[in-house]
């Protein structure tokens, strides 16, 4: 009758963590193909203003220039003046073209005409600034922009 | 010598390495939306030609470098915008705009077709105001276009179009991508920048 004895001191098995590594893996996996490691090192402040009405920006044909005031730790060096960055570097208003031109080339040809602006300008910014690179994009023919915001909207209705 | 069978590896830390790994790019990983209000520049020309407009035609928000906004020579705050320009696009004052549910007020705009909304800014006006003025009068654009394909077609406008961009829309892509464009002709988005001007 020993076939119906119930087992004395039934410890609980220990779970199976075998699989554990497969299943941290899979998510490493994942977090590291949706990972975007940030291209450009901001030298400028960047709070976006808040807009709800917006548009999506297709990546593949996107040009980024950034604008406001010198980040705090280069405030010493270059002042509290609104700057505009492009690249990794400070430009000028008057070699913007260059700039530009040059970023525009990183593309995939075929989408080099239909190139669109990004603007990333800091919510302290004057709109001064944003005019003069408004009317250089107009002299280099891009004349498609977007004012890239964040989310949400400070406007009560 | 006996071949000897090699000892296994211990495989018992592979987890927390893993681990390891995994929590540093949870921490790194920063998934972008770049999302913003898209706008076309007018192309240089060296001649334009002189448009005739009537001046009840141009609902005109200035901002001055205090981020005061004067709308239709009223001053605003700038939660009355969205409504001010609804008002504005959805007059009909020349009775030929069908669709329009507006007062039909003679001093405002005719027609959504001739109705142009002209945002003036100065130089030292912040970014912040200017941003939120752009989103207001887009707002109003987007109430118009949703009421008029929850009319005709029984959908929202806004919500249709994110849907196609997104690449979620369910049925017929090319046929919405018409019914848009219908819409969007009911009420053209007309909004023109002036240069900023010079603060005195």
């Amino acid at each position: 009758m020993s076939k119906f004895n119930k087992k004395k001191g039934g410890e609980l098995p220990a779970v199976n963590t075998a699989s554990l590594p497969d299943i941290v893996f899979m998510l490493l996996f994942f977090f590291m193909v949706v990972t975007v490691l940030r291209k450009d090192n901001m030298l400028v402040q960047q709070k976006l203003p808040k807009a709800d009405q917006v548009e999506k920006l297709k990546k593949d044909r996107s040009v980024f220039i950034y604008a406001g005031k010198p980040s705090s730790r280069y405030q010493e060096k270059f002042g509290t003046e609104g700057k505009i960055q492009i690249g990794d570097k400070y430009t000028d208003i008057n070699s913007l073209e260059f700039a530009l031109s040059e970023a525009r080339t990183k593309l995939i040809p075929e989408l080099q005409g239909k190139v669109v602006v990004g603007l990333k300008v800091d919510e302290d910014t004057n709109v001064g600034l944003l005019q003069d690179v408004k009317e250089k994009l107009r002299d280099l023919n891009m004349v498609k922009i977007i004012y890239i915001t964040a989310p949400g909207n400070d406007v009560k209705q | 010598m006996g071949r000897r069978a090699t000892p296994e590896v211990n495989a018992g830390s592979m987890a927390d390495i893993a681990f390891l790994l995994l929590i540093f790019f949870l921490v790194t990983t920063t998934i972008e939306k770049d999302k913003g209000i898209a706008r076309q520049l007018p192309p240089r020309q060296d001649e334009q030609p002189p448009i005739d407009i009537k001046e009840k035609n141009i609902f005109v928000v200035t901002v001055n470098k205090e981020n005061q906004i004067l709308a239709d020579n009223d001053l605003m705050n700038i939660e009355d915008i969205r409504e001010a320009a609804i008002t504005f696009l959805d007059n009909g004052g020349d009775g030929s705009c069908a669709y329009c549910k507006g007062k039909r007020d003679l001093a405002s705009s005719d027609n959504p077709d001739k109705a142009i909304i002209t945002v003036k800014s100065d130089r030292e006006t912040s970014y912040k105001t200017y941003i939120q003025i752009q989103n207001e009068l887009v707002a109003a654009y987007n109430f118009l276009r949703d009421r008029e394909s929850q009319r005709l077609f029984g959908f929202k406008f806004t919500k249709v179009k994110s849907a196609i961009a997104t690449g979620d829309y369910k049925g017929n892509e090319e046929k919405a991508q018409v019914k848009l464009k219908q819409i969007q002709a009911l009420f053209p988005m007309k909004l023109s920048e002036a240069e900023a001007k010079k603060s005195q």
